[in-house]
């Protein structure tokens, strides 16, 4: 009987020449991360297990991301905490103000994940790296310090639900719209404990950064991971970044998925998620006339130069609506340069949108666009949870970049073929 | 399944029921997350979704909710906050899986039991055995049984959470 790529990174990982789902393993770790507001607990958690070096100072990342730059005393005091720590350890992969980003941006541009790794991260997102072929998923800080100290993991061998996606997006329609598009149909616990493997046609058209959206949000169906196998997309992403050697992987032929999905999503709209769930998803003709008083552009999911892109080319010789704030945050310090290079900040700052350095910020509602009671804003993050950005009665929609820009400039939730139109 | 699992005794208190597919955020916000200490935290457990519960909440009361608790973020401070809250455990049909792993990591018991999920009204008393499984509602006179926990999962329970189960086995318990 075959494996499944998750399978055989993880029995690789357990040094067993096979593993089952349902089995608990005990799997070396390739690289394990921490950011602001988890590292400090599991440092705490670290202390109390009695060994004074982590296992490996290459091994550990450690990212200012959720609360930097410093938004009060409090959050710089744990900054300040896990700065500390990478100074002690050694901890040379520790991205601080002024070279940091958002981690799940970061790590890949740095070239830190690579196929076949094992990547464990306090942080829910971690799952994107899966998009390089990496098994990688959200643990919390007890799980970190763990980690940290013996190099191991306890992981339960997860099933796999496999999704085969059919046919040529339509020229509006991204990874975004994808995942979005497949919460929709599943559900928050839809793949609950499984690992989410994508493939088909319509996986394989994507870039590298569009896949990294796609795998990012395996978490909001329940998954423990999102992957898929490396292919020349992949290596081409790799090819002048990779700080590890590379084990590439792939499903067998007679693997088993204890689920397979197919769609075609050919004639996939633009998709939009309502408040307050990511599975209460609608293409963007049934969502109706909802105008907003916010546009988020940016976070783990969507704030890469594609992302930007894509937005500064409807924003160009356009202004955002009257009462509408539209905020972008480049994901990472690289992401930011490369923008300016590209003169896509001044396209922003020209339509009145506001730019700011990396952070994960307005996601969570921590600093950078917090939402006042009755508020709504159009965000092209991952959560919309009551109270996600701000004030618990503040509404947040999810969708793609291109229709957070339409929505920028039109004050209402917005198909991006509208404003193009328009400009044309 | 090791001695201290075994020494343990049913617990005795009151359900607090909620929805399903309760998020992180709304067990903790995140705009508490730029501190970690419990006390702070279990101040605000689950204040977007019921404002009063941390004025409410009695020590040794359950928290007794719909599938998929704990979905969203993998903050340690839910798990966190709901223990310092004085919450002596989670019973649900299902458990989001950082969730999961993190309460068992820091010691705060969890039942997966969808029958007594259903059965439970809000206020009801409940006798509760975390290491057999056993729920009985007081109130209205049912017994449940919950699903077993897998064994290497009551190992790292029995031994107090992952810290001391670690200490243990890289020999540097004292």
């Amino acid at each position: 009987m075959g494996m499944t790529i998750t399978e055989k990174i993880l029995a690789a990982h357990a040094g067993r020449p096979a593993v089952e789902p349902g089995e608990i393993v005990t799997c070396k770790v390739d690289l394990v991360l921490g950011n602001d507001v988890t590292a400090p607990v599991a440092i705490k958690e670290f202390r109390k297990i009695g060994v004074d070096r982590v296992f490996d100072p290459e091994r550990v990342a450690l990212v200012a991301s959720h609360f930097a730059p410093n938004k009060d005393i409090a959050a710089a005091t744990q900054a300040k905490e896990m700065r500390d720590f990478a100074r002690e350890q050694g901890i040379r992969h520790h991205y601080d103000v002024g070279d940091m980003g958002i981690e799940h941006a970061l790590l890949p541009e740095k070239g830190l994940t690579v196929p076949g790794q094992v990547i464990i991260g306090a942080d829910s997102h971690t799952c994107t790296y899966g998009a390089v072929g990496a098994f990688s998923t959200g643990v919390g800080s007890t799980d970190m310090a763990a980690a940290m100290a013996t190099g191991t993991a306890w992981l339960k061998v997860p099933e796999t639900h496999r999704f085969v996606l059919r046919g040529k997006l339509g020229r509006w329609v991204s990874g975004k719209d994808l995942i979005l598009y497949l919460i929709g149909q599943i559900g928050v616990d839809g793949a609950l404990y499984a690992a989410m493997e994508f493939d088909g046609p319509a996986i394989r058209s994507l870039s590298m950064e569009a896949r990294l959206t796609v795998t990012n949000m395996a978490i909001e169906a329940g998954a423990k991971s999102g992957i898929i196998s490396p292919d020349e997309v992949t290596l081409a992403y790799l090819r002048k970044r990779a700080q590890y050697p590379l084990r590439l992987y792939r499903s067998d032929d007679d693997a088993r998925f204890a689920r397979t999905y197919e769609f075609d999503v050919s004639r996939l709209e633009p998709q939009v998620a309502l408040p307050f769930m990511p599975e209460n998803t609608r293409p963007i003709s049934e969502v109706g006339d909802v105008p907003v008083d916010q546009v988020f552009i940016g976070s783990c999911t969507n704030g890469r130069i594609e992302d930007l892109r894509i937005a500064a080319s409807l924003l160009k010789g356009n202004k955002v609506h009257d009462g509408v704030r539209c905020l972008v945050i480049p994901a990472t310090q690289g992401v930011y340069l490369q923008a300016m290079r590209e003169g896509l900040l001044e396209v922003f700052l020209e339509a009145g949108a506001a730019v700011s350095t990396p952070t994960c910020g307005a996601c969570l509602g921590g600093h950078m666009g917090v939402l006042a009671e009755g508020e709504r804003c159009l965000s092209t993050t991952n959560r919309n949870f009551p109270g996600r950005m701000g004030h618990p009665k503040a509404e947040v929609y999810l969708a793609s970049p291109a229709v957070a820009a339409a929505t920028a400039i039109t004050g209402r939730i917005a198909h991006p073929e509208e404003v193009a139109r328009h400009v044309a | 399944m090791s001695p201290e699992a075994g020494r343990s005794e049913p617990l005795r208190g009151r359900a607090h029921t909620f929805g399903e597919n309760i998020d992180t955020d709304r067990i903790i916000p995140a705009r508490y997350l730029t501190r970690h200490d419990p006390a702070f935290l279990a101040q605000h457990c689950m204040e977007d979704e019921d404002p009063t519960f941390a004025s409410r909440v009695q020590a040794g009361d359950f928290i007794v909710a719909g599938p998929n608790f704990g979905c969203g973020s993998s903050r340690e401070h839910a798990p966190i906050s709901i223990k310092a809250a004085g919450v002596a455990g989670v019973i649900a049909p299902t458990f989001a899986r950082i969730f999961f792993r993190n309460a068992i990591n820091t010691g705060l018991p969890i039942l997966e039991c969808p029958e007594a999920v259903a059965g439970i009204e809000p206020g009801d008393d409940l006798e509760v055995d975390f290491a057999t499984g056993a729920i009985r509602n007081l109130t209205r006179g049912v017994e449940y049984q919950a699903r077993p926990l897998p064994e290497f999962v009551l190992e790292i329970v029995a031994a107090g959470g992952l810290i001391p189960y670690v200490r243990r086995q890289l020999g540097t318990a004292s």
